[in-house]
């Protein structure tokens, strides 16, 4: 599994603690996920699909309520449109990060649990899942959305850019380096939706003075509060992404 | 959520067919079976809380390629449905003649939800009252008709003071609708008998005894614009609220000034954050047209705004907030160099 590099390393490190409870458990929960993850993923990165991880842990722990999905999901071919019964899954492509991902989805599912639960990207992060937080932040078609409030559905034919789609291989995004650099989180947990948040707000042209930077990340919310660090961050990386080739 | 059956919409026709079954229905638009999806802001959310629970969606966001155009034509406005708020409001020529609509769209909300949000669906947006989004409580008539109001006797420290009924004292939360019903906007409806236009200010329904019924809308009608006759470069958007950004109005004004050499000609004023629907103040209209304007006529036309003001247990601090917030966006309006 790919961290991004600005996670904290605090928050690592708990969730390394907590998911060695257990040795016994949890090669038992392996078993039971890379079995629901292979029926609802049909086309995941094979490099993610080995090894224990925490979604190995969570989704193992869980895996008596996804594996009846999923074998209902197996089962269905039917398109959104001509499909009348709302009990049955859909089949979806979403553009996520410039690849093409089929996914059979119930159609409540959002973006954000499509990309956490289907595809196995876990960068964004549901917090309120009413729209109020700003956590599950991602660009969809070039713009600053609430993934947890919009229908994957919807989100069809849109490249959606996430935490995962910034930077290279061996090389942060500038604006995950000026997060680090300025110390703009404690726990974590809001960052990856503030540095996609903050990534638009500076390419919307919202990030002229610190005021401005304060308005138009009012949708993220911060709990450790870090805010006068995250401006910092945004005023750090503005320059480059302004003078940067615009990508996704 | 409950399960739902999802149909996306290619264009207008296709929309107001798939939604014509509902208007079948006898039910209030509200609680229609078959609802249009735009943004999804408002209904998603309540979807999730279980507060809507349509059988199907129809996905109108394709009908943006049509319905989302932003014209200023011949000195009148013209707002697409379909627009987006953060669109809207960054429009220089709204910016420029119509500084209320344009603070408005910037002040609601977040900037993530200003990208998804309609305009057509902001007007429509449903109240915040907490008795009504959480379906733990039973006594609520805008969900429930017959039900009863938890928040007469409840916290009700964010609801109305102007327009309740003793079935339903919700306020209504936007702040783009103030700016269209001060400045006389018409609504553009779209449905399967062709379009129809009517007053915005004839668009919502005060409580009254019906609190289920929300709008003028049937069901199977979508908006599919707004227009705005003039120009009013003398205007503003006021809101008072209790977080500086991202927090629903405690209090707001959209004025609207024309003057000449001091003296008001025309004045439009309209509450929001204090009222079960966009609010507007005639009362104090009258007192200020053809009036010098001055610091004491700012503030009679405050008083006038909240005369008929009703407060519950919690709430009477919006009547004086509220005529603070007229007072000052009129002497704002007054004052800008245009």
């Amino acid at each position: 599994m790919r961290h991004h590099a600005a996670a904290p390393r605090r928050h690592r490190n708990q969730i390394r603690t907590l998911v060695l409870v257990d040795r016994a458990q949890a090669q038992a929960c392996v078993l039971l996920h890379s079995v629901a993850e292979a029926s609802l993923s049909d086309n995941a990165d094979p490099g993610k699909s080995s090894g224990f991880n925490r979604r190995a842990f969570i989704a193992g722990a869980a895996g008596t309520a996804v594996a009846p999905f999923a074998a209902r999901a197996a089962g269905a071919a039917s398109g959104p449109t001509d499909k009348q019964d709302a009990s049955l899954p859909v089949q979806i492509t979403l553009n996520v990060n410039g690849a093409d991902r089929q996914l059979t989805i119930d159609a409540r599912t959002t973006v954000l649990d499509a990309l956490r639960e289907h595809i196995g990207l876990t960068g964004s992060k549901k917090g309120c899942d009413h729209g109020q937080c700003g956590a599950c932040t991602v660009l969809i078609g070039g713009r600053r959305v609430v993934s947890c409030l919009t229908l994957a559905l919807v989100a069809q034919g849109q490249p959606i850019l996430t935490i995962e789609g910034l930077g290279g291989d061996n090389q942060l995004h500038p604006m995950q380096q000026a997060f680090i650099d300025q110390d703009a989180f404690q726990c974590g947990y809001c960052t990856p939706g503030q540095i996609m948040s903050a990534l638009a707000c500076v390419r919307e042209g919202h990030a002229t003075s610190d005021d401005e930077i304060r308005e138009y990340m009012s949708g993220n919310l911060c709990r450790c509060a870090a805010y006068p660090n995250i401006v910092a961050a945004i005023k750090q990386a503005a320059p480059a992404i302004l003078s940067a080739p615009q990508k996704g | 959520m409950r399960p739902f059956v999802y149909q996306r919409a290619t264009d207008a026709p296709v929309a107001l067919q798939a939604l014509a079954a509902a208007a079948n229905a006898n039910n209030p638009l509200t609680e229609a079976s078959i609802q249009p999806l735009a943004g999804g802001t408002t209904l998603i959310d309540l979807m999730k809380l279980g507060v809507m629970r349509p059988a199907t969606l129809v996905d109108i966001n394709p009908l943006a390629a049509t319905w989302s155009a932003i014209d200023l034509d011949g000195g009148n406005l013209h707002l697409g449905a379909l627009a987006r708020m953060s669109d809207a409001a960054a429009d220089p020529s709204i910016a420029q003649n119509y500084p209320v609509v344009a603070d408005a769209l910037k002040l609601a909300a977040s900037p993530q939800l200003r990208n998804m949000a309609t305009l057509g669906g902001n007007v429509l947006q449903r109240t915040r009252c907490s008795y009504f989004r959480d379906v733990s409580y039973g006594a609520c008539n805008k969900r429930d008709p017959g039900s009863g109001c938890a928040a007469l006797q409840g916290f009700n420290r964010s609801h109305a003071v102007l327009g309740t009924s003793q079935q339903c004292i919700a306020t209504y939360p936007g702040d783009f609708a103030q700016a269209l019903i001060a400045l006389d906007a018409v609504v553009e409806i779209s449905g399967m008998s062709g379009a129809r236009i009517m007053p915005f200010a004839e668009l919502h329904k005060p409580p009254g005894d019906s609190p289920q019924i929300e709008t003028t809308l049937a069901a199977g009608e979508l908006i599919s614009g707004f227009t705005i006759a003039g120009r009013w470069p003398r205007s503003v958007y006021l809101k008072a609220r209790d977080r500086q950004s991202y927090e629903f109005a405690l209090a707001s004004a959209a004025v609207a000034l024309d003057m000449q050499a001091g003296v008001v000609r025309d004045a439009r004023i309209a509450l929001g954050g204090v009222a079960t629907v966009p609010w507007r103040a005639a009362e104090a209209e009258a007192l200020l047209k053809g009036q010098p304007f001055d610091d004491g006529l700012a503030q009679r036309a405050a008083d006038a705004a909240f005369a008929d003001a009703r407060a519950s247990q919690h709430n009477a601090f919006k009547i004086t907030l509220g005529k603070r917030v007229v007072a000052r966006a009129l002497h704002q309006a007054a004052a800008m160099e245009i």
